[in-house]
């Protein structure tokens, strides 16, 4: 890892230990599932046999009256939000969120549930669901989505209509820049070309789970989300109980990338606890989270970029069609909107359809839709370089969006770091060492790409507190996915001028902190830091008020410098400077506890750049490609911990590395998926990667007080392009469609063969 | 909840005995690292279960005259690796037998449980096919032997009756410049399961080969002793012309299916990729210059 700049800050731009390690390394953090109680039973769901089915009747008396049941549940028991009326909590329409938590008129994916009980054991649980007699009216399904988009296709709803007609298209997004046409007539090279990519998961570790308990009609909830505070409303909502009623404590959370964005156990296990007066505990196998739980899209593109003889970009034009699964709300926005938006171009028409079809419903997976549009577009970018005889990080920095650029999801950009990307990119090391030459019958290729995402602001809320010896508590509403503790300590104590041991910070649950979105849009530092520096800010003057008084001067005589209250000057008077420990210690008498909280909609998260270049060897007799050497650069505004920031960088790379050679959800005939487990879903393991070497670049964000901007989402961005671009260099061939599977890359050289 | 009865007998005939009275219900336990993962996942639900590892014959190594070895059907990847003798005999049955699994597994997973789980990507079977194992059988009558290659008869089913257990295998003695060799693909690099596994075992006289076998997993319903290949090798100075011809007869070999991890196409022709580098390898290993 490297840090292009220099600070003299104490901790901001440190590598602090982070709050959170010790406890995860020895095991002792807790998790959704290490939470117990006493009475506590167990909850189990019956999921769907078939892709897709009218329910015409369940039939629950056998499993109620099997010994140890004590509670099932069905659509029933959901609060239904009615089809002709959509209710939005965040993106998620309540519409489809009720139905997704429990099948209603239809099952609409092979896993999705139709019934849960709850029983004295996950046995009895598991058997009670057995008996459970739902009639099902089987019905033809569709899961691919070009199939999906077909006019004979098997219609999901009947309410979804696209130009009149009944239709599996739920929804079309549009961007539009200048005069397409009138930009292609100016080109000297044109090219198009056709993408597909396959369903690919998040992957997080740690399966959902939850523990939920209603006593006198109030529900304490534990689980592992991106947000107690949506899990609290999503739980308002389906079940019908006031805000209030529900406190949602956050676990530690082992992974989530955008996939705990959305609830699935939590209204469940409620609607169970409160039906049998017991504490309810569930826990989905990896199977279910496989089954049931979001993955990303699938995706069919089509992408047509014209430019120059000088190499200018003059037109670009983009259909992503992204399978949404059983309800609407693919993130068609993120590759409509983020595709082109690194670049400089005149004329752009950006188009995306959300395509329903019978697969469990999409879920956000960091930087939603963005890597689906950047691999289309940054591979055909690589093909234009290569007809122009352009080097291809040439051709982007020629083209590269910069402050004043209209880009064609609507903003004129304020200063971003995308050129300084391409810049660090070209003078590293590594792009400037030659490619190896075939060696052992191996082949070697360098690809690079570029990537954007939005990011994002947003709620949040933060109280920061004195404790009486003078350390220093803080509070903040979103669960630490990416490092938002130890940023917060590092800002904190960078701004108290204090030693950030001495401060902790805690996720408070939602009945102790306000209102905190969602952990996601690379949005929780940005914001954090936001409200967490006007809260300590505001701690600073009391703390100036208090010294004023002890020494009975002007509060505005009084400076707060380096975690100690001095008089602001000779004329202030002489006093021995005070420190943050001694004007806790007098904090009663000088008028009570000292804190402060802050509660904020930030805004002014602007975009995040990246650069990718990597190097792959493909073994042309087996069709095995791997990555030899990867570097990213990418500009964070500003890194507050660098290692976290890191990475961030690494994890990204690892998935897009997964999404781009192996990892890819499979249906049987019968519409189930077939690889429900990480021995066949193949996510990469530490062998198949190389140190993934990142730069990390700053160019801060002038509307922020560190100069934050997001980091987490960006670098899933650009590596399937990088990835497939270095495949071509290697072989001469280029491949379009994911995951670049070694059959597909055998099957690829035999035709370049013939 | 059924309960499940738990038997660790001291010797073969307890066990047999034990297991053929369980009947269907009963399931013989080595390492358990396929035997744990099916009854977690549900897909076995054993009544009566044997563990063989107590058994001193069938947890040990033995050498025979000549390069001969006889393995316990019990003993783990990590014994088998830490017998040198064996290890610089027989290099190819030892590195098949050390690809399965990590670490962790390598402790607990044994050859005969590889075998007798019955799967054709199983990666010690291709080897232990090339070596011209035999198996050795226990049973309710006796004890018999059997080549390796017959004791699949399909996925997850075996040619063993009631109550038989499989207590070894037997490594023949082994002439001057004999080697072997395993290699398998997987997408991954490691913790994956074979989409082709190829062992290739053979003789080298002045460079000419004298005698090959040749095994192939993953393509089949079982591995596959590939016997044209090894005529296509035997004879040859192990040149390209010998090579391609022996590829060409695996490729004819297989009888694979489309699957997950898997295509016909993909398998038939990584069949013969593998079986040229297995028999470099292996005539590198057996002292080509
Ligand atoms: C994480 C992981 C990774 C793996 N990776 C690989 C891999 O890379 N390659 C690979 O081939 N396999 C792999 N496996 C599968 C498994 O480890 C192997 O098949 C192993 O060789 C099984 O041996 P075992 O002793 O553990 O068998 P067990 O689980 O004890 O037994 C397997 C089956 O054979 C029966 N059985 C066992 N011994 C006898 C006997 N002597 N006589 C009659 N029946 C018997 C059992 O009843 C059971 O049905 C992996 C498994 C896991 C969990």
């Amino acid at each position: 890892m490297s840090t292009e700049t220099a600070n003299d800050n104490k901790w901001i731009g440190k590598n602090t230990i982070r709050p959170d390690g010790a406890d995860k390394v020895t095991g002792r953090a807790a998790y959704a599932a290490d939470t117990t109680m006493p009475g506590m039973i167990w909850g189990k769901i019956l999921r769907s046999p078939h892709p897709h089915a009218r329910i015409r009747s369940i039939d629950t008396r056998k499993a109620e009256a099997y010994p140890g049941v004590k509670a099932v549940v069905t659509a029933k028991d959901i609060v239904n939000f009615p089809l002709d009326k959509s209710v939005m909590l965040g993106i998620q329409d309540m519409r489809w969120m009720c139905r997704n938590v429990m099948a209603r008129e239809k099952a609409l994916f092979a896993g999705h549930p139709v019934a849960a009980v709850a029983a004295t054991t996950e046995k009895i649980a598991a058997e009670a669901c057995k008996l459970i007699e739902v009639d099902y009216e089987v019905l033809p399904f569709v899961i691919d989505v070009e199939e999906a988009m077909k006019p004979d296709a098997p219609i999901l709803h009947d309410f979804i209509q696209f130009d009149g007609k009944p239709s599996n298209i739920a929804g079309k997004l549009e961007h539009k820049l200048g005069d397409i046409e009138a930009g292609f007539a100016k080109a000297d090279v044109v090219i198009e070309r056709t993408f597909r990519t396959k369903p690919v998961h998040q992957g997080y570790i740690e399966p959902h789970a939850c523990l939920v308990s209603v006593s006198d009609g109030k529900a304490t909830i534990w689980s592992s989300s991106q947000g107690q505070f949506m899990v609290r409303a999503m739980c308002a909502y389906l079940t019908g109980t006031p805000q209030n009623d529900i406190r949602a404590i956050p676990a530690e959370i082992g992974g989530g990338f955008g996939g705990k964005t959305i609830v699935y156990l939590e209204p469940v296990a409620l609607l169970l606890a409160k039906k049998s007066g017991r504490p309810v505990k569930m826990i989905m196998t990896r199977g279910e989270v496989f089954h049931a739980s979001g993955p990303t899209s699938g995706s069919f593109s089509k992408v047509k970029i014209g430019a120059t003889k000088d190499g200018k970009v003059v037109a670009a034009q983009g259909t992503y069609c992204l399978q949404a699964g059983a309800l609407p709300g693919s993130p068609i926005r993120g590759a409509a909107g983020c595709s082109f938006a690194p670049y400089d171009i005149p004329n752009v028409l950006s188009v995306g359809y959300d395509v329903v079809s019978n697969r469990s419903k999409v879920a956000a997976y960091r930087a939603p839709g963005a890597p689906i549009g950047a691999y289309a577009v940054e591979c055909v970018m690589d093909e234009l370089a290569e007809a122009l005889k352009i080097d291809p990080l040439q051709f982007r920095l020629k083209n590269a969006a910069k402050q004043g650029t209209k880009a064609a999801h609507g903003p004129v950009y304020p200063r971003i770091g995308f050129v300084e990307t391409i810049e660090s990119a070209l003078k590293h090391p590594h792009y400037k060492t030659p490619v190896p030459k075939p060696k052992n019958g191996l082949l070697h290729g360098r690809g690079v790409a570029s990537g954007f995402w939005f990011n994002a602001g947003g709620e949040s809320s933060a109280q920061v507190n004195i404790a009486e010896d003078g350390t220093v508590v803080v509070i903040t509403g979103h669960p630490d996915i990416g490092g938002s503790r130890a940023s917060t300590a590092n800002i904190t104590a960078e701004i108290l001028g204090i030693d950030y041991k001495k401060v902790s910070v805690l996720i408070g649950d939602t009945s102790v902190i306000g209102f905190s979105n969602l952990t996601g849009g690379s949005r929780v530092t940005y914001a954090s830091a936001m409200v967490v520096t006007q809260s300590t800010e505001q701690v600073i003057t009391q703390l100036r008020e208090r010294a004023a008084k002890i020494w009975k001067i002007d509060p505005d005589a009084v400076v707060w410098e380096n975690g100690e209250a001095r008089p602001a000057g000779d004329n202030a008077g002489k006093f021995e400077p005070l420190t943050l420990a001694q004007i806790a210690a007098q904090a009663s008498a000088t008028g009570g506890p000292i804190g402060a909280g802050k509660q904020l909609n930030t805004v002014g998260a602007e975009g995040g750049f990246a650069t990718h270049v990597c190097d792959v060897e493909v073994d042309p007799g087996l069709g095995i490609v791997r990555v030899l050497r990867y570097t990213s650069f990418q500009d964070v505004g500003r890194a507050i911990h660098p290692g976290y920031v890191e990475g961030q960088m690494q994890g990204g790379v690892a998935q897009g590395i997964g999404w781009a050679l192996s990892e890819e959800y499979i249906y049987d005939k019968s519409g189930k998926l077939d690889n429900p487990s990480f021995l066949d879903y193949r996510m990469p393991v530490s062998s198949d990667l190389p140190m993934l070497d990142s730069v990390i670049i700053e160019v801060p964000n002038p509307k922020h007080p560190q100069g934050v901007r997001g980091v987490g989402e960006v670098p899933l961005v650009p590596p399937m392009a990088a990835v497939a671009n270095a495949i071509y260099n290697a072989l001469g061939r280029r491949l379009y469609s994911l995951p670049m599977s070694p059959p597909k890359v055998l099957a690829a050289m035999d035709q370049a063969a013939e | 909840m059924t309960d499940i009865q738990y038997l660790a007998p001291r010797t073969l005939d307890e066990a047999v005995k034990a297991f053929a009275a369980a009947a269907g219900a009963g399931r013989i336990l080595a390492g358990g690292t396929d035997l744990l993962v099916q009854m977690r996942n549900g897909t076995v639900r054993p009544g009566v279960i044997v563990d063989i590892k107590k058994i001193a014959e069938v947890t040990s190594i033995e050498e025979i005259a000549g390069g001969g070895f006889r393995i316990g059907a019990a003993v783990s990847g990590a014994a088998l690796r830490e017998h040198p003798k064996l290890r610089k005999i027989w290099p190819g049955v030892v590195e098949a037998a050390n690809l399965i699994g990590s670490t962790q597994i390598q402790g607990r997973a044994t050859a005969g449980g590889n075998l007798c789980n019955g799967s054709p990507a199983g990666d010690s079977v291709p080897a232990l096919v090339a070596a011209g194992a035999v198996v050795i059988i226990q049973g309710p009558k006796g004890r018999r032997e059997v080549a390796v290659e017959k004791v699949p008869a399909g996925p997850g089913r075996l040619n063993l009756t009631a109550g038989e257990i499989v207590v070894g295998f037997t490594l023949p003695p082994r002439p001057k410049g004999s080697s072997d060799a395993y290699l398998r693909m997987i997408p991954r690099t490691e913790m994956d399961i074979a989409v082709v596994g190829c062992g290739v075992s053979l003789t080298l006289d002045n460079g000419t080969c004298t005698a090959a076998r040749v095994g192939l997993g993953a393509v089949a319903p079982t591995v596959l002793l590939v016997e044209e290949a090894a005529r296509a090798l035997i004879g040859s100075k192990l040149d390209a012309a010998a090579l391609e011809k022996a590829a060409v007869a695996c490729s004819a070999a297989c009888r694979p299916i489309d699957d997950k991890r898997g295509t016909i196409a993909y398998r038939t022709k990584v069949a013969g990729v593998l079986l040229k580098r297995t028999a470099a390898i292996a005539a590198e290993r057996a002292g080509r210059k």
